[in-house]
């Protein structure tokens, strides 16, 4: 015990330990939704130790990316290993933050106190975003390249300075070379903004408490010593059931890796094994499966004016609606369990249009779907998506709920 | 536990798996309308793989070139080093050369108007070795294409019929379709027939022709049945170089999914027994 003696008077460690772990009481009551958290935080990991063991025979640039890729491949030891790893982890990232994203939404874990976890999350999902649309590039195959030069447009059609944006996002007047190597940088940079991210998102949680399913502070009901009464320790009740999550997960997550790494062309796109050819636009673009919902909204508006700033616009408001939302919702009660109908209802309708503005974004606009072409469609979802907010201080006010219990339920 | 607990749960599982998979759901593949030919590729069939390399280096290298992969790659097959330098390498290489082909780019731009593809990863950007079966088998004459010859999967394809001397030379059937505003409303075996049909129903009717299926005019050196067989292990060989590490990846998925088993149960049973006091 003298070596932690010995540390703890120059730092920290077995403060920070209890702070964090030993002694932080999390509620009792945390069901399933409550895995994500910690997957997420697992899927980052993954993705910066493979990240790094892929950047180690990476070539950046447009003449060796895509070969690199290939040798990565068949001639490193265990690189498919590590590039499925990677691939796989990509998508993996984004289903776990979106079930995390959604329990935070059924359970009311952004309002008050916790504005701020819900913020920071906000910006980490930010980043998460660019993170991948820069990795994205970075196989250089035919859809990493398209798929650059649409979103890269996104930029050009800011009015003014449009031209000069995507000019100076690229490094170039087409997506090249000079493209390829500073998306190469950020990649490799921003991974670790997530890191401090999720550090910061995490104090602030700590700070305040978790939430749990129903929605009730256990901090008002403390026992003599001053520990909640619905409480336990993070520590070793919650690591030794994370572990049980992550097990099942990994089950998951591996069956992936290693029995359907491209998910029918989803996760890898088929396009992308043939490499960027500027003189070649593939049939159809779409980018990857988690992008796709935003997508949809964007090509839901039509231009206006010439320009295609509006459905820009609308594509951006979409995700920073988000941050509004602590603010929104004005019901008497957090959780799902004791809300009523309405915002049931509503919630429903709000992930329904979700995953469909995703399937809407995969395929081209004009398809036909019931007698109507599918931009049409992603014009009501859009809709929907956004009425969720919009509505939401007057629905969620409306609301009848149910008496919210005095402790936690099992 | 309660049934509406029960029911919570099981919403809740059934909400997160349709999510993982969510994004499989409804995904369809564009493409060509033929319907692809079963090639009934096995890669535990060493060699089939090692005959369709065979065939790939005298056939298809002479334009097209598997350049991220290693000649050696096929000592994977169960080739020797030396039956590789033997029998594969036309050119005094070493059998870690990439698989590169001698023809300039250049000159395939003149010939072919435009480069000829790199095949490593053909399989895996066409969904499989179905469409390079199916493709391989689609060939034609047509004299009005600048090499003679086209294609049913990839119609106005630049490459011209290469296999023609074992498979020998195919003519093509066709079927005459009458659409009326892009709707397909009648077929028809003969031309006249189709062509006196679209004139009495008048100018909205557009005549379409496509090919039914082909017929060999000039037998090749192989029959039908062993044709298919070189364009089955040609397919096969391309199978297996798009992605070589498939197998091991497989094998390996069991014992990992094995591990995690047993590795989810205990912590499972861990969880349980530090568990027993929270109520």
């Amino acid at each position: 015990m003298s070596l932690i003696n010995w540390v703890d008077r120059r730092f920290p460690a077995t403060k920070v330990w209890n702070e964090h772990l030993a002694e932080y009481y999390a509620p009792k009551n945390f069901n399933f939704w409550y895995f994500f958290g910690s997957l997420a935080l697992l899927v980052l990991v993954n993705q910066i130790v493979t990240g790094v063991w892929l950047a180690m025979a990476y070539k950046p640039s447009a003449a060796e990316a895509f070969a690199s890729v290939e040798y990565i491949m068949r001639d490193m030891d265990y690189g498919w290993l590590i590039r499925y790893l990677h691939s796989t982890g990509a998508s993996a990232f984004f289903v776990v933050v979106y079930l995390h994203m959604f329990r935070g939404l059924i359970y009311g874990s952004y309002r008050e106190p916790r504005e701020l976890v819900w913020i920071i999350g906000l910006v980490i999902y930010l980043i998460m975003m660019a993170t991948a649309f820069f990795g994205y590039l970075l196989p250089w195959g035919q859809m990493s390249y398209w798929g650059a030069q649409v979103i890269v447009n996104l930029f050009a059609a800011v009015p003014f300075v449009g031209e000069d944006l995507s000019v100076w996002i690229r490094g170039d007047y087409v997506i090249s070379d000079a493209t390829l190597n500073r998306f190469f940088a950020l990649h490799f940079l921003l991974p670790f903004v997530l890191a401090a991210l999720v550090f910061i998102h995490i104090v602030a949680l700590h700070k305040v408490g978790s939430n749990n399913p129903d929605g009730i502070e256990i901090k008002q009901n403390k026992d003599e010593q001053g520990i909640p009464k619905d409480g336990i320790r993070f520590h070793p009740y919650y690591t030794v059931k994370d572990t049980v999550g992550v097990g099942v997960f990994l089950i998951f997550f591996t069956a992936v890796v290693f029995f359907w790494p491209d998910v029918g062309g989803l996760f890898l796109e088929a396009p992308n094994f043939e490499p960027a050819n500027p003189l070649k636009t593939p049939e159809h673009i779409a980018p990857v499966w988690y992008f796709t919902p935003f997508y949809a909204m964007l090509r839901a508006i039509p231009p206006m004016f010439g320009s295609q700033f509006p459905g820009v616009l609308v594509m951006f408001a979409s995700i920073l609606i988000l941050f509004a939302l602590p603010w929104l919702d004005r019901s008497p009660v957090k959780s799902i369990r004791y809300k009523g109908g309405i915002f049931k209802f509503a919630i429903t309708l709000f992930a329904i249009s979700f995953v469909i503005l995703g399937y809407l974004g995969m395929i081209p606009s004009t398809r036909v779907i019931l007698g109507l072409e599918a931009s049409f469609w992603a014009q009501i979802f859009t809709g929907l998506y956004f009425l969720f907010f919009i509505l939401m201080p007057w629905y969620s006010r409306l609301n009848q709920a149910q008496p919210v219990p005095e402790r936690v339920t099992a | 536990m309660n049934q509406k607990k029960l029911l919570n749960r099981l919403f809740a599982y059934t909400a997160a798996i349709l999510c993982y998979l969510m994004p499989a759901i409804g995904y369809t593949a564009g493409g060509s309308n033929v319907p692809l030919l079963n090639a009934q590729v096995n890669l535990d069939n060493q060699a089939a793989i090692q005959h369709g390399a065979k065939y790939f280096v005298n056939y298809c290298m002479g334009c097209h070139a598997a350049e991220y992969i290693r000649y050696q790659l096929l000592e994977n097959t169960g080739l020797t080093s030396q039956q590789i330098k033997d029998n594969l390498i036309f050119d005094n290489g070493k059998v870690s050369d990439l698989m590169k082909t001698a023809l300039p780019q250049q000159d395939a731009v003149t010939w072919f108007s435009g480069p000829v593809p790199d095949l490593t990863l053909t399989a895996r950007i066409r969904g499989g070795a179905d469409w390079i079966y199916t493709y391989l088998k689609g060939f034609y004459t047509d004299p009005g294409r600048p090499l003679g010859a086209n294609n049913t999967l990839y119609p106005n394809v630049g490459m011209p019929n290469v296999l023609w001397s074992l498979e020998g030379i195919k003519s093509p059937v066709y079927r005459y379709q009458v659409k009326h505003q892009g709707v397909l409303e009648r077929e028809f075996t003969d031309e006249a027939t189709a062509v006196a049909y679209v004139e009495q129903q008048g100018s909205e009717y557009k005549l379409e022709k496509v090919v039914d299926h082909l017929v060999v005019t000039q037998p090749g050196s192989l029959s039908e049945a062993e044709f298919d067989q070189v364009a089955r292990d040609i397919s096969a060989f391309l199978d297996y170089i798009a992605e070589p590490m498939k197998q091991e990846r497989q094998q390996l998925g069991w014992w990992v999914l094995l591990f995690l088993s047993v590795f989810s149960t205990l912590a499972y049973f861990m969880k349980k027994a530090w568990w027993e006091d929270i109520h």
